[in-house]
């Protein structure tokens, strides 16, 4: 197992080097300018000195070194040094720069990431939650009337764009009921209960939409995973022996239908910092979805690169947790 | 009587305490702004959009601001130089501003002329990419006469000396604070450009790029009755709609910026009773304009689109003049921006003293006077109803766009009126951020306009049209050799042309200026290079219980917070 967990991370290396480029390159051959969102008055001289002044007068090659070079050292010791509150960590020099701010990206990503994990993560924790008793009951009672509205729940949170529910809710919630606010808060401290409540009523929409979808995908994988298992033999054995109702389901189909969900979850866990690029923007949650469709639109090279090149490395990383966790799970699995 | 009395005591006491309550800072508590953009930077000089420059304009003041109608009122400055106030010198080469007595920082430090002086220092490096640099063109030196007083040397007599130090794109900033943030270092200074230390009525207590700005009234702002205000939140993001409804409907916000909705959104929003739209038109036309160079993907790259192959069936001026009867501007402004446009003959719309009274005609659509037109250019209908001439060349162009709803819904209504009188219409439409990118790889760029027209708007900053005027003479046209950089869009080239716009650079007399650029409007407008549509105004949104606001286009929108207020 450890030197399988070894290969694999070194065989990441190369991969996410090989993405790094490919993004790059994307950006670079993709249409878009820096300069677009400037007011026409400006004339085209000084757009191109304002060009130059972000560095885009250098090669492609030079960039690209020089932008790896900050993120695989520079940045990490930023990181590192606010982590640990170790000043000596910090290597001293320029950082990877926006375009739109002029400030360190990774400053930026550190301000946006809490309100993603809070939003994003509680979806996917209240979805998880939510799909797997459904799953589980919805299976067992497979056909029944339980089954039947948990599927048409599920198929509806899956086949409605976050872009058509976030409105509709807003509707529904804020300008006709007046319940909760449509403009979500960021600047909120809460240290009172009364806070706390506002905290509460200004996720409630997001939080809600990103549970639906989240619930829909996860419902169905464990109702396909527990019904695969329930026709097993080993089901009917079980039940042979006299066992009740409660442990067939919950001890022995449950555990071995978990092994398949609980790769589905570890692989979605990536999405969790992604963001939800839609949601964010409809209810104005200023996580990294929204830091990314803004950095997309106003070209903002490095910062779309360096967040791409984060998810990446998210991406890969949890792949092998899932193909760990798979192999801790399932005794009949083994790597080496 | 005395009940009476009494009573009119009561009555008037009751007048009177609004007033009373506003006399002190900070009385109207706390104010919610949105602006559907979301502010990255808190600096006009390395951005020039207008989210930044707006934002920005809370907390940096420059020497003049325009007022709503476009005259210049003092600000940091005593007073506005002219040359009759002796401020301008009389060959019109130097300006000399001086800055009130007694001004502080927000930070409590006076404000001296060295940092006038230090202003255009940053924004004149070389190195530095200052967004605002046109305005600091031709200075040749900023001299600081005593703490209060600098004197702008120019190069060249500058009939309109206002570039440096006026308006919310040239504001002050602290010396102090900016020293080592010039040239290649300005990206460094993250502190600075998020928290600049101003002299407007507010400062910034937390700044979040692309998210929210708070603001508390700033302590040492001159005036110590002002800002009513005590704090400040300015959300950005998200988009016009929900921005509007914050306002109008669920009022979480107190004002909104710029909603670009259609006019029956917007109107079913007012019905949610919380707020009320402002509107006011500024130098912003919905425009066509017209290639004067053949953009045919038959000629190679270096010819293509240039000078050098003239527009084959454009360079009749009857075909052009068809294009423009041919539209009904009127039904344009009614279906895509209701009260917030007017439809337009003129490229300047607006001051009033350069606006031309001379294309009215245009107002009316006359198909009948585009077919004759047509006609007369020995275009004729053929069996498809598109129009070919006598060596079978059909009358077919193509017409791009910025992908906009508003746009798609205008290229289709004039693709439908030029079907009427035989002109077929490609319609195309390019991602804004592509379209108005001046990436020269791209061949899909408004400066390149590898099409036979393209619309979009242009404006000019300020109330002098002089350099905006300037985009049409000869040589600034885009091509290969200029990476295709330049403001020519028409690549439109006339020496008389170009001779009175040099007239319009050497006189000052305001309505001599204003004849002049009316001639130069005309010029183009009667070529029809320029097809003007909608002139367009922006709508803005406030909260019932705000009081004073001013819509200003020709500065910041929130150019007078010091005197916005709570009202009941």
């Amino acid at each position: 197992m450890f030197t399988f967990t070894m290969r694999r991370l070194l065989l990441a290396i190369p991969t996410l080097l090989f993405i790094a480029l490919v993004i790059f390159l994307l950006l670079e051959l993709s249409p878009g300018d820096p300069m677009a969102d400037m007011p026409l008055t400006i004339p085209p001289e000084v757009r191109q000195q304002m060009r130059l002044a972000l560095g885009l007068g250098e090669a492609w090659y030079v960039r690209f070194y020089s932008w790896l070079y900050l993120f695989s050292v520079v940045e990490p010791s930023h990181v590192m040094a606010n982590m640990t509150g170790l000043e000596w960590l910090r290597v001293e020099g320029p950082r990877i720069i926006s375009f739109q701010t002029r400030s360190p990206v990774a400053d930026i990503v550190a301000q946006r990431l809490p309100q993603t994990l809070w939003v994003v993560g509680l979806s996917y924790i209240f979805g998880i939650l939510l799909a797997v008793p459904i799953g589980i009951y919805s299976a067992y009672r497979q056909y029944s009337w339980f089954d039947q509205a948990g599927t048409f729940v599920s198929m509806v949170g899956f086949s409605l764009p976050t872009f058509f529910t976030g409105p509709l809710l807003m509707l529904i919630f804020s300008i006709w009921l007046g319940w909760f606010p449509i403009i979500y808060d960021t600047t909120l401290v809460v240290d009172s209960f009364y806070d706390f409540g506002l905290q509460l009523r200004q996720m409630a929409m997001p939080v809600f939409v990103l549970t639906l979808y989240n619930a829909a995908q996860i419902t169905r994988f464990m109702r396909a995973s527990m019904l695969d298992n329930m026709t097993q033999d080993y089901v009917r054995t079980a039940r042979a022996k006299g066992m009740t109702e409660k442990v067939v389901v919950l001890v022995h189909v449950l555990r071995n239908s978990l092994i398949p969900v609980v790769t589905v979850i570890a692989l979605g866990i990536p999405t969790v910092f992604t963001g939800a690029i839609i949601t964010e923007q409809v209810f104005r949650v200023n996580g990294l979805g929204a830091l990314l469709i803004t950095a997309i639109y106003a070209s903002d090279i490095p910062m779309v690169l360096t967040l791409s090149v984060v998810f990446a490395i998210l991406i890969v990383l949890f792949n092998l947790i899932a193909d760990i966790l798979y192999a801790v799970l399932d005794p009949r699995i083994r790597y080496d | 009587m005395k009940r009476k009395i009494a009573l009119f005591g009561a009555a008037a006491a009751l007048a009177l305490m609004p007033l009373a309550a506003q006399a002190q800072r900070g009385s109207s508590g706390h104010l919610n702004i949105i602006y559907w953009q979301a502010p990255s930077i808190l600096n006009p000089f390395l951005s020039g959009g207008t989210k930044d420059v707006e934002s920005s304009s809370i907390v940096l003041e420059p020497m003049a601001r325009y007022d709503q109608d476009g005259m210049l009122v003092p600000y940091l400055a005593e007073s506005i130089p002219t040359v009759e106030n002796g401020g301008v010198s009389a060959d019109l080469m130097s300006i000399t501003w001086t800055l009130r007595e007694g001004l502080l920082w927000s930070d409590g430090t006076p404000v001296t002329s060295a940092d006038v002086a230090f202003t255009a220092e940053y924004c004149m490096h070389p190195e530095g990419g200052c967004a605002q640099a046109a305005r600091f063109a031709d200075v040749e030196s900023v001299e600081v006469v005593d703490a209060r007083t600098v004197t702008v040397h120019y190069s060249v007599p500058k009939p309109v000396p206002y570039g440096p130090f006026v308006s919310a794109q040239s504001p002050i900033i602290q010396r102090a604070q900016f020293e080592n943030c010039t040239g290649t270092r300005a990206p460094e200074c993250t502190e600075a450009n998020f928290y600049p230390i101003g002299t407007g009525a507010f400062r910034v207590v937390d700044f979040r790029p692309n998210d929210v700005i708070s603001f508390e009234a700033n302590p040492n702002y001159r005036d110590p009755a002002l800002p009513h205000f005590a704090t400040l939140t300015f959300k950005g993001g998200g988009d016009a709609a929900s921005a509007g409804r914050a306002v109008m409907e669920t009022g979480e916000m107190d004002y909104a910026w710029n909603l670009q909705l259609a006019p029956d959104v917007i109107a079913t929003m007012q019905q949610g009773g919380r707020g009320t739209t402002v509107s006011a038109f500024g130098t912003l036309v919905e425009r066509i304009e017209v290639n004067m160079t053949d953009p045919s993907a038959d000629l190679p790259p270096e010819t293509r689109s240039t000078r050098a192959a003239p527009h084959p069936i454009f360079s009749d001026i009857r075909v052009r003049e068809a294009l423009s009867r041919a539209i009904d501007r009127g039904l344009l402004t009614e279906i895509g921006y209701g009260p917030a446009g007017r439809p337009a003959c003129n490229i300047v719309p607006n001051p009033p003293v350069f606006a031309s009274e001379a294309n009215e005609n245009c107002q009316t659509q006359d198909m009948d006077r585009a077919r004759a037109l047509l006609d007369e250019a020995g275009w004729t209908v053929g069996a498809d109803g598109i129009r070919v001439n006598a060596e079978g060349r059909r009358l077919v162009i193509d017409y791009q766009t910025s992908t906009n709803a508003v746009r798609q819904d205008f290229q289709a209504l004039i693709q439908q009126w030029w079907r009427e009188i035989g002109i077929e219409a490609n319609l195309r439409n390019v991602n804004a951020s592509v379209f108005f990118g001046g990436d020269p790889g791209s061949p899909d760029t408004f400066q390149k306009f590898y099409a036979d027209v393209e619309m979009y708007a242009n404006n000019f900053a300020g109330t002098d049209p002089e350099q905006y005027l300037g985009a049409w003479r000869c040589g600034l046209e885009p091509r290969p050799e200029s990476q295709w950089q330049g403001e020519n869009i028409n690549r439109f080239c006339d020496p008389a042309y170009d001779a009175l716009h040099l007239q319009l650079a050497q006189t000052a007399d305001i309505n001599e200026r204003g004849a002049i650029a009316r001639q130069l409007n005309d010029i183009l407008v009667q070529n029809f290079v320029v097809i003007p549509l909608v002139d367009r105004g922006r709508v803005d949104a406030h909260a019932t219980t705000l009081g004073g606001v001013v819509l200003n286009v020709w500065d910041s929108g929130l150019w007078n917070i010091a005197d916005w207020h709570r009202v009941q």
